[in-house]
């Protein structure tokens, strides 16, 4: 007998904020969709290894796609945000020249910015001086409005859940690792079985170019770029109020080391750019991390060495090679061979800002095949959970009489409860890691990153059913302890 | 309903003579001193399940030795204090973590049965101990896998929650916690392969680096550093390299060791959080509050002591600078010594000079008779410690050795500071200085 498999109107690989936003603008449709992610939950990839900004346009080739997906991305994201309730906050940027050879440069960048409709605004010192009291001398500065920050990693968790609310299949811990076009639909072989699908979306990031292959595509290629970064201490928000961006160095492939606020209060110094052998290489290393404190320095003297809390780093998923360096376009583009094979290749910068735009382009190119039906009960919005700390007093007050589990306060450098640890542990995702509670709910991203916390968050996973050995960090072989200690009865 | 809980919580504060913020051995001693002056109305503020501090979790032995003439394990070491504050009918208010502490004293408290609340209080101690230094906090490069604790939470996890956290570590830094981890975990199988320290001598006491690594043929590697982990799910390895005299690694000298945990035990950092939101002027040196000889901040009516104050390494000094800071806190809720609060300047500022890393109290009274606490920034073989106003030389002590991981305590011979003039409102500086 042959077994039934499972089986969709669409199949989407990788759950990044690309893949998940997909999910959920297509879920607006009646179709049957399921999203497949390797890693035990979403948004592990590039799209929590970011900076977390929304950008504005101005670094877009004028009549790239890139330019029209950010520029859409950028229009929409306050809304997008609203609805999914993820912070979101216009800070602005400024893009400091340091010298007067750097100012040309920074007219170019308005222009190619104006071409593209950005609202932007050359100032001098003076004005700089004004609005970032803390930055040391600069001679002039592009001014940009309408860049703003969000939270790259609440937003892939909430585009899931929203996407789950309206009847999308989510498969964690599943690698796709073949996918075979076969009595005229696909078949995707995973790690945990086989299903069917009329359309695959490859949304699989620095892995792109595999899936691609699977489509019989082998022109694709990715050359990851590592970019690192240092966080600091939330102690140290006040130093900055907006996004503070040297004038990009020519040819690099980055924007140049900047200083980002972060809507929770850090501030991220980095990325750096470097091309590198492997797509999972996520070490820092030391002469870049020197490097990184040295320029931020030289940016803001008020920052020091001992504000830094941790350092991380993202990978770019980049299609120039490294002897051409700069940047590509992105390329959204059925297969060759087969319309109903979608492949989202090189979604390096401006990715997550572009997410919204991309997610209509995509679900336009099926559209135009299928005339898609709307559902009549897509529900567009999702509650986030409480975050006690950020809560009126009066609310806290009631909260922690009402229900003593916010009464007990699990991590004491950000203020997180233990009623946010459960509803982060019991999340609709159905994710059971040390991580995925640290991305729900801050816990272990403070200043002493997990020192006090880890050891409480482990007693609320047993009490909550799981056994201490069971725990990992981010599934897979992760595990956070090797057995008990000897003579425990 | 809301709005009639605000004001409630507004109004319905609780007055308390004393609030002191941790029962670990500072905060306990501290208790039982105000208590002993004649201060009854006192509330410890633990957010444990149990009175105790760090020393619940220290399960080896060697504490007492100064105070008590006995090994002691911690949990029998502060047990002592424990029952003592219970005789007293000392309150303590447990799984109750302060959460807010303003410059008039009133503390903001969260726990499960009352939820989030507020009491004023006459005087505060502080008494939060300290937190480890994260592998963030010093840049550690290389991934991030599962298997990276700091000395600390290891062992917690394992003498508090019987949890084994690996098999096969290396240990970076030299501190006390971590040559303690390093015989806990060789003692439950582990095997330890190296403790590696940036500095050229180790950051720990010389009888630990016998008691924990020598007795047990653990390698402790000097002037070297990691600088690289390795591992995408769980550690694999970590990269080890010398340093030259900048610290900056040597290339070259590179050299892998496998394990499957690294532990750090790189400092500790002073809990000041609450001090900073009260607006207590905090000493760059120490990352403590700068206090005055009865332990005063520069926020009258609130004391501090312990290792918030300053890292402590042995128990016993905490017990008693912390029963000073209660007799003075005492002092200050009986109205016998208001001036003493802080808010008379006239004090004489104690300058850490040359190859002294701090000296507490910071400021002190002509007429101090007490004893500073100090420590040198590396270590000396017969070296001289210098008072010195101006040129002049007002003292001096001679020391065989020194080293930065013992705290040294020097009594201040009577009438030292008497000599010196005061000008109104601008402390006179005394220098203190390695020679
Ligand atoms: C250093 C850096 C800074 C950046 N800063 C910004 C910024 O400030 N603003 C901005 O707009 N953009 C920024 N970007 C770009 C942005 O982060 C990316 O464009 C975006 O995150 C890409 O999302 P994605 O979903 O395509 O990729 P990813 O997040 O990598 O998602 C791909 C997913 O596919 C999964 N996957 C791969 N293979 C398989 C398989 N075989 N089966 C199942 N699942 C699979 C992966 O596990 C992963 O979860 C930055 C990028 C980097 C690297
Ligand atoms: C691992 C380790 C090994 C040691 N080994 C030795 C040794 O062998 N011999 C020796 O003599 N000394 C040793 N010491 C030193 C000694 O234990 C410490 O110096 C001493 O515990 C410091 O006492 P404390 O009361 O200042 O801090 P702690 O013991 O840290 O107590 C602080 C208390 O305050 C509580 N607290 C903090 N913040 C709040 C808040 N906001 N609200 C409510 N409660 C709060 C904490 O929960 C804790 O109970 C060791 C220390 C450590 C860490």
């Amino acid at each position: 007998m042959i077994k039934q498999r499972p089986s969709f109107d669409i199949a989407i690989i990788g759950a990044g904020i690309i893949g998940t936003a997909i999910a959920r603008e297509l879920a607006r449709y009646q179709v049957k969709i399921a999203l497949f992610e390797k890693d035990a939950d979403v948004g592990q990839g590039t799209s929590c290894r970011n900076s977390g900004v929304v950008h504005a346009g101005f670094t877009c080739p004028v009549g790239s796609l890139k330019a029209e997906v950010c520029m859409e991305g950028n229009r929409v994201f306050a809304d997008f945000c609203r609805e999914l309730d993820v912070p979101y906050k216009k800070v602005g940027k400024l893009v400091i020249a340091r010298d007067k050879e750097q100012i040309p440069e920074l007219y170019r960048l308005r222009y190619v910015g104006q071409e593209n409709g950005v609202d932007l605004r050359i100032i001098g010192w003076d004005d700089i001086k004004k609005m970032e009291p803390n930055v040391s001398a600069a001679v002039a500065a592009m001014h940009s409005p309408d860049s703003a920050i969000t939270n790259p990693y609440l937003l892939s968790i909430a585009c899931a859940e929203n996407a789950v609310m309206n009847g999308v299949e989510i498969f964690l811990n599943t690698a796709v690792r073949d996918i075979e076009w076969k009595e005229s639909s696909y078949l995707l072989q995973t790690g945990q079985g086989d299903y069917r699908a009329d359309y695959v979306i490859n949304a699989a990031g620095l892995y792109s170019d595999r899936i691609a292959r699977m489509s019989g595509e082998d022109n694709y290629r990715i050359y990851p770029n590592r970019g690192e970064y240092y966080i600091l201490d939330n102690n140290k928000s006040h130093l900055i109020s907006r996004l503070i961006y040297p004038v990009p160095p020519l040819n690099s492939g980055g924007l140049g080391i900047h200083l980002t606020p972060t809507v929770d209060g850090n501030i991220l110094i980095g990325p750096s750019t470097e091309y590198i052998d492997k797509r999972d290489d996520f070490s820092t290393t030391v002469p870049v991390l020197e490097q990184l404190l040295k320029e931020a320095r030289d940016f803001v003297p008020g920052i020091s060495a001992k504000d830094r809390i941790r350092s991380y780093a993202g990978i770019r998923s980049k299609i120039v090679p490294p002897s051409r360096g700069g940047f590509g376009d992105f390329i959204i583009k059925a297969s060759p061979t087969r319309e109903t094979f979608i492949n989202l290749i090189g979604i390096e910068s401006p990715g997550l800002t572009s997410a919204p735009g991309i997610a209509r382009y995509v679900v336009n190119m099926i559209d135009q095949r299928e005339n898609l039906r709307r559902k009549n009960d897509f529900q567009d919005s999702r509650k986030a959970n409480v975050v006690f700390s950020e809560l009126p007093e009066t609310d806290k007050v009631r909260l922690s009489r009402e229900n003593p589990d916010y009464g007990e306060v699990v991590c004491r450098c950000e203020g997180i409860t233990k009623g946010e640890i459960l509803s982060a542990l019991n999340n609709p995702l159905g994710v059971r890691t040390v991580k995925g509670i640290k991305y729900r709910t801050r816990a272990t991203m403070g200043r002493c990153q997990g020192g006090y916390c880890l050891s409480r968050i482990i007693n609320i996973m047993q009490e909550a059913g799981m056994e201490f050995t069971d725990i990992t960090l981010n599934g897979g072989t992760s595990r956070l302890f090797s057995g008990q200690v000897k003579g425990v009865i | 309903m809301s709005g009639d809980l605000l004001s409630c919580n507004l109004l319905c504060e609780e007055e308390r003579d004393l609030v002191i913020i941790g029962a670990g051995p500072a905060g306990l001693a501290a208790a039982i001193s105000a208590y002993r002056q004649g201060v009854r109305d006192i509330l410890i503020i633990e957010r444990e399940a149990r009175p105790g501090g760090i020393l619940n979790q220290c399960i080896h032995d060697g504490f007492g030795l100064h105070k008590f003439s006995q090994a002691l394990t911690g949990p029998e070491y502060i047990d002592r204090f424990i029952k003592e504050v219970a005789e007293l009918n000392i309150e303590i208010l447990t799984g109750s973590l302060v959460t807010g502490l303003s410059r008039d004293k009133v503390v903001t408290v969260s726990n499960r049965k009352q939820g989030l609340f507020r009491i004023r209080a006459e005087a505060v101690i502080l008494a939060m101990g300290s937190r480890e230094r994260s592998a963030g906090a010093i840049g550690l490069p290389g991934q991030r896998p599962a298997g990276i604790y700091t000395a600390g939470l290891a062992q917690n996890l394992m003498n508090i929650h019987n949890i084994m956290i690996g098999k096969r570590a290396v240990i970076l830094g030299s501190g006390d916690i971590g040559l303690i981890m390093a015989r806990r975990l060789t003692l439950e199988g582990a095997s330890v392969e190296a403790v590696i320290e940036l500095m050229p001598y180790p950051g720990g006491l010389q009888r630990n680096i016998v008691q924990c690594l020598q007795d047990y043929k653990i390698s402790l590697r000097l002037s070297q550093t990691v600088i690289r982990v390795e591992g995408k799910d769980r550690v694999e390895a970590v990269l080890v390299s010398g340093v030259d005299d900048r610290l900056e690694p040597v290339p070259g000298t590179e050299e892998r060791i496998e394990c499957d945990t690294l532990i750090l035990s790189v400092g500790l950092i002073p809990e000041n959080e609450l001090s900073r939101e009260a607006g207590i002027q905090l000493d760059p040196a120490t990352e403590g509050p700068l206090v005055t000889d009865s332990y005063s901040t520069g926020v009258p009516g609130i004391f501090c002591c312990g290792n918030v104050l300053h890292i402590h390494d042995v128990v016993d000094y905490v017990s008693d600078e912390a029963e000073k800071a209660g007799v003075m806190a005492a002092g200050y809720i009986l109205r016998e010594s208001r001036e003493r609060s802080g808010e008379d300047r006239n004090f004489i500022y104690m300058e850490a000079g040359t190859g002294i890393k701090y000296i507490l109290p910071q400021l002190v009274k002509p007429d101090f008779r007490g004893e500073f606490s100090l420590r040198v920034e590396k270590p000396g073989k017969n070296v001289e410690i210098l008072f010195l106003a101006g040129d002049k030389v007002l003292f001096k002590k001679k020391y065989y050795r020194v080293d930065p991981s013992q705290m040294l305590r020097i009594s201040c011979p009577d009438g030292l500071l008497t000599g010196q003039d005061l000008v109104a409102g601008q402390p006179a500086a005394v220098k203190v200085v390695v020679e």
